[in-house]
């Protein structure tokens, strides 16, 4: 589309493009720091310590970032298909109910099976919510945008109905499940190192963090390395071309869907099993609508995918700090930060592209590669 | 019998205030879509004009100026879309999932720090806000069996935006099929390259067409904060902008057909409203939630062709690029 | 409007235009005389369309300057164009499918903020313009309810409903059966006996001699050559499009023709209850031999070979290896490259090649099950790139580095990464389709050596090509395809004549 001479070396296109386009999100977010009265600067720094300057903020700021890797890799995985899976969300809060009934119910197994099976449990809920959507698409032709936007209504719809009608105990005002017993629970990071003899922070980082980066492995090798990853990836790029070379777009859209989904739902064994132990209400709160920017910015790969999510969760723990220590700046300037984030990497990726590739003409060492 | 009377009338007069804002917020969507710029940021931009008409009207006191101030935050967003989706050939759905973002934290940020109230804006006066209008004779035939209850609950005692509402159907619907720019509209959402060598800017129509859809999630999101309710409230719109986007594709991208589909949903809240914790013969106890679900699980269907088929904008959410 | 008499319509003066490094138009210099039928032959990638769109404002010139009737003409939107008079007729129809013929004329030209007294005045006038000039078309008709031909007449009705003087055709017979181009060119020449000023682009020769005054001849972005037609002969054209002299005829061996290695039996495709894309479609063709399938563009070639590509299923009849009947068992394309079979698609842009993949990943492509691809559960990309390593080199990819995008590869040589790849699975049956469009005279004779030299290992190949004479060159035998049908079957030996007969459908039986 834009013609070969506007490119641009694969590295400036891959990190210096998403820089620029953070820095500009964030340009913008300084203006309204200081619209409402308080200066960028001293918000900056108040951010950065509380995600990165003590260890229970680090604890946090990566507790959160399991979260983003997982909706990243679900949207990224969808994406490299040539899908656009706006259903992160309700796939990860069907995902929960799957964690949360495992827990609940299976909770005599030992807890190494029961961490298998809440894993099997939650990727089935979260691949079964986005199977309907991909099936819709594959053979009846109705984009999954629209159906998974519509899908995660529906889904909220559903969990309300069960938590209020079903699975809050019985008595209970609240929209919850009964908490988890102290053995279906993911083991907290602090507490694996303590009994390996390390002291750190106390903080809810638990052992998802270790499963979302096992999953990034599995997800580069899945793409770039198996022959279902080649077929995505064709299926993705160029329809027309996986038909003509065997596969079925139609089987791949479904696949990749239901592996999006349970990827999504790693979010909720993070929040659920990990964190709140106990099936809450919401407890997506935005994550798969960020994941879409995650992966955006990441390229769709695992590497990328991992610095966006840490990006984005040093903002949501410096902004919970900063909401701490300034009561005129709320947890929403966060969600907004993230909003501007998204439009700028997103929507916007190609902003700083033609002054780019101006600078780079200007640059006399770059030679041209001749075909 | 007069009960029932009552209790229909009752639930139709609610189901028109609540699909009010549902059927500007879907022809806002009509402008947009039909242009090929598809719009998932309806719910930002009533919540940003909610919040704008909410702030306004609380400092100047008047009701109109709120309107006017949700008109130009609406559009400015929907100006922000159009120069990501437009000029920069941005995708359509990140847009439009930024711009929902940014509207809900910037909304909740800047309610909290200019009024100190929590995010929502201070309670308004009634003179800040567009009241209900009695229609002469309202009150006198308000005994009347049926007529009473059709003119005195259903036509009369609306406010302003509701009737404003209602004539935008029409008025849209001139627009598109009698009406050089409609017929323009309707091409470039079909095919921009006809529209293109025929000596017109798609890219200037694309804009007028976000700009109407600004305006009118202006109205959508003013009838929330300064005619329905009398403050604006965090994350007040929950939902309605894709209740609207469901009721577009349900309404094939029609304007008449989109009054049905937005009173249909209107509808069906208000009998969720009406209906909670009664029990049916043979049903049993419906449950709230999926009355809820319904308008999503009808658009699912409808798209899905089981029942009729919604076939999109031919041209929807591809940017144009000129073909070499 | 005071006009400088005897001024050409049109005069170009120096038009050059480039695309990044690619010069698509060099120091162009033209001028096109008033109520006359102009055309512009050149290969594909002469640089014929980039020229007509620099002419209709959807491109500015990087330099040059454009004279409309004697006056300096400062076009820079198709507004521009319109207002100086220029009508164009797209090769892709710039049409709104579900609109009225009549909403189609009056786009942009709708006299007013509302419709009604425009739609009811262009009425009246569409009415008289069709009458004038014999564009019958209804205009209250939908239209995605028109023939192709009808539709171009709207377009031609747009250009003349905006008082065009000047209309630019861009290769209008393409899509056009032999009726509906005859009647095209009627109509072309009334325009021209009104005083209208036709320039007709395209590269087919035979139209050029049939309706133009006077021709010019682009190549590699430059007119070679601007003649009047009466003075040229087609030869002569030929060679002034392509540089040199044109010696289709390829060396080609004899090879006796030995058993039957592939058989399609009544192979059909209903559209609908009367219109089939495929009408029952016998063929056979032998190991050692090529079978080269003619015939106008949209006649049903493109079917016939996704049909046998395994691409569809949505047909009836079978297909036979060696006397085994593969199909409807068997019918996916992965099953049909395990038996044997290898099919380059007609459009590698968008079947054969995955433009942003390196050329080693699209070496595999079709072929990426196979065993020799995979270690345990993954692909083995170290013989993944020895393997692709191997085909760049033998069919002297330029540059031969397996690492590159497909896309970063000039035109021909991407149709050799797609031939290395279906050559070397050594299949006994070939479907080669438009081997060598959009691709270089050197490439081309490179392509041309590598299918005989198959057909020479007793490969059974059937060639669906466009181009007339590159079957001629290599066919052992021509099967004409009309309409879905085989009408006839020939020598290459027989005349032009005969096998436009064929391919026009005239020997067809009509009404169908």
């Amino acid at each position: 589309m834009t013609g070969s001479h506007e490119q641009l070396p694969p590295w400036a296109t891959a990190v210096v493009l998403p820089l620029l386009n953070v820095a500009a999100a964030l340009a913008v977010s300084g203006v309204v720091v200081w619209l409402i009265g308080e200066s960028p600067l001293e918000v900056v720094s108040l951010l950065l310590w509380g995600a990165f300057g003590w260890g229970e903020g680090v604890g946090y700021t990566l507790f959160y970032t399991t979260n983003f890797i997982f909706t990243g890799l679900a949207f990224g995985i969808a994406f490299h298909a040539g899908l656009f899976n706006i259903g992160a969300e309700g796939q990860a809060y069907l995902g929960g109910l799957g964690v949360a009934l495992a827990c609940l119910y299976l909770d005599f197994l030992p807890l190494p099976i029961l961490i298998v099976v809440a894993i099997a449990a939650s990727a089935a809920f979260g691949a079964g919510w986005a199977f309907i959507p991909a099936w819709l698409q594959a053979r009846r032709g109705s984009h999954v945008v629209i159906t998974t936007i519509m899908f995660n209504f529906i889904a909220a719809s559903l969990m309300v109905y069960l938590l209020v009608n079903v699975l809050a105990p019985a008595g209970s005002m609240q929209p919850e499940s009964e908490t988890f017993s102290d053995h279906a629970r993911l083991p907290f990071l602090h507490d694996i190192a303590a009994a390996l003899g390390v002291q750190i922070a106390t903080s809810p980082l638990n052992l998802s963090f270790v499963w979302a980066l096992i999953c990034c492995v599995g997800f580069w090798v899945l793409i770039w390395r198996t022959r279902l990853g080649y077929a995505l990836r064709t299926a993705g790029i160029n329809p027309a071309a996986a038909v003509y070379a065997g596969m079925s777009p139609g089987r791949l859209t479904i696949i990749a869907m239901m592996l999006s989904g349970a990827l999504a739902s790693g979010m909720a064994l993070n929040e659920i099993m990990g964190s709140q132990h106990r099936l809450i209400l919401e407890f997506t709160a935005g994550y798969g609508f960020v994941g879409i920017a995650v992966a955006l910015m990441g390229r769709s790969h695992p590497a990328g995918i991992v610095l966006a999510a840490l990006l984005f969760g040093a903002l949501y723990q410096g902004g919970a700090e900063l909401a701490f220590e300034k009561p005129q700046i709320t947890r929403d300037m966060v969600v907004m930060i993230q909003g501007l984030i998204i439009f700028f990497a997103g929507a916007m990726e190609h902003f700083f592209r033609p002054q780019l590739v101006r600078l780079f003409s200007l640059m006399p060492s770059t030679s041209r590669q001749e075909a | 019998m007069a009960d029932v009377v009552a209790l229909i009338a009752l639930i139709i007069d609610s189901a028109i205030r609540l699909s009010v804002p549902l059927l500007f917020a879907c022809l806002a969507g009509l402008y947009s879509e039909r242009s090929s710029i598809f719009d998932i940021g309806l719910e930002g931009k009533m919540l940003g004009a909610a919040f704008a008409a909410g702030a306004i009207a609380a400092i100047t006191g008047s009701a109109w100026m709120g309107l006017l101030a949700a008109i130009a935050a609406s559009s400015a967003l929907a100006l922000l879309h159009g120069f990501a989706c437009i000029t920069h050939r941005g995708n359509q759905i990140v847009s439009g999932v930024a711009i929902n973002i940014i509207a809900a934290g910037l909304t909740a940020q800047l309610g909290a720090s200019w009024f100190s109230q929590g995010g929502q804006t201070p309670s308004l006066p009634n003179t800040a806000r567009f009241l209900p209008l009695e229609w002469p004779g309202a009150e006198a035939l308000a005994g009347v069996p049926l007529i009473g209850a059709v003119y005195s609950e259903l036509l009369s005692g609306h406010n302003i935006l509701v009737y404003l509402a209602a004539a935008t159907v029409p008025l849209t619907w001139w627009v598109l099929y009698r009406t050089r720019f409609g017929l323009r509209l309707r091409a470039v959402g079909e095919n921009p390259a006809a529209v293109d060598t025929a000596g017109i800017s798609v890219t200037w129509l694309r804009y007028r067409a976000v700009i109407c859809c600004g305006v009118l999630c202006g109205f959508a999101g003013a009838y929330l904060s300064i005619a329905q309710s009398a403050s604006f409230i965090k994350d007040m719109t929950a939902g309605k902008g894709f209740i609207a986007l469901a009721a577009l594709i349900f309404a094939k991208w029609r304007p008449v057909q989109a009054l049905g589909a937005c009173f249909l949903f209107g509808l069906l809240d208000a009998v969720a409203i009406r209906l909670q914790g009664v029990a049916f013969p043979l049903i049993g106890d419906v449950p709230v939630q999926f009355v809820q679900a319904v308008p999503y699980i009808l658009t699912v269907v409808l798209l899905a062709g089981f029942v009729g088929r919604a076939i999109p904008p031919k041209a929807g959410g591809v940017p144009y690029v000129k073909e070499r | 409007m005071a006009e400088t008499a005897g001024s050409p319509a049109i005069r170009l003066d120096g038009i050059s235009k480039s695309f990044g490094p690619v010069r698509a138009n060099r120091d162009i210099s033209l001028a096109v005389e008033k109520g006359s039928i102009h055309g512009i032959v050149g290969e594909n990638g002469a640089g014929k369309s980039t020229l007509m769109s620099i002419l209709y404002g959807f491109y500015q010139a990087d330099a040059g300057s454009i004279h409309i009737s004697g006056r300096p003409a400062n076009i820079r939107t198709p507004q521009d164009a319109i207002a100086a008079g220029i009508g164009m007729v797209h090769q892709h129809f710039m049409l709104v499918d579900p609109f009225t013929v009549l909403e189609n004329v009056i786009l942009g030209a709708e006299g007013g903020l509302t419709l009604r007294q425009g739609m009811d005045q262009a009425r009246t006038e569409l009415i008289a313009l069709e009458r004038d000039y014999g564009l019958e078309v209804s205009p209250d008709a939908t239209v995605s309810s028109l023939t192709v031909g009808q539709q171009q007449r709207v377009e031609i009705l747009k250009a003349l409903f905006r008082q065009a003087d000047i209309l630019i055709l861009d290769e209008p017979t393409g899509v056009l059966t032999p009726a509906e181009a005859d009647h095209l060119f009627r109509i072309l020449g009334q325009l021209r006996d009104t005083g209208k000023t036709v320039i007709l682009i395209t590269h087919k020769l035979r139209e050029i001699m049939a309706i133009t005054d006077k021709v010019s001849v682009m190549r590699q972005g430059e007119i070679v050559d601007t003649l009047h037609t009466k003075d040229v002969s087609l030869e002569k054209l030929a060679e002034l499009m392509v540089g040199r002299r044109v010696l289709m005829q390829v060396d080609k061996q004899t090879v006796d023709a030995g058993e039957c290695v592939f058989e399609a039996r009544d192979l059909t495709i209903a559209k609908a209850q009367y219109v089939r894309s495929l009408d029952k479609v016998s063929l056979r063709v032998h190991s050692g031999e090529i079978v080269g399938i003619a015939g106008v563009a949209g006649n049903g070639q493109s079917e016939l070979l996704e049909v046998i590509g395994g691409m569809r299923s949505d047909y009836t009849g079978d297909i036979m290896m060696r006397g085994r009947t593969l199909r409807p068992a068997i019918s996916a394309p992965d099953a049909i490259r395990a038996n044997g079979m290898a099919h380059v698609p007609e459009d590698r842009h968008r079947m054969g090649l995955v433009m942003p993949f390196e050329a080693s990943e699209n070496c595999i492509l079709g072929y990426h099950n196979e065993d020799r691809y995979q270690r345990g559960a993954l692909l083995d990309r170290a013989a993944i790139l020895s393997d692709a390593a191997g085909k760049l080199e033998r069919f002297d990819v330029r540059p031969p580095n397996p690492h590159l995008p497909a896309s970063s590869f000039s035109g021909g040589n991407q149709q050799k990464i797609v031939l290395a790849r279906e050559f070397e699975h050594d299949p006994d049956f070939l479907a080669v389709g438009q081997p060598t469009r959009g691709v270089d005279i050197g490439a081309i004779e490179f392509i041309h050596q590598h299918l005989l030299d198959m057909r020479a290992r007793g490969k059974a190949i059937l060639l669906v090509s466009v181009e007339l004479d590159e079957i001629r060159a290599l066919a052992d035998r021509i099967v004409v395809m009309f309409a879905g049908r085989i009408v006839g079957e020939c020598l290459p030996s027989v005349s032009d004549a005969q096998i436009g007969a064929l391919m026009a459908g005239l020997e067809a039986e009509p009404g169908v």
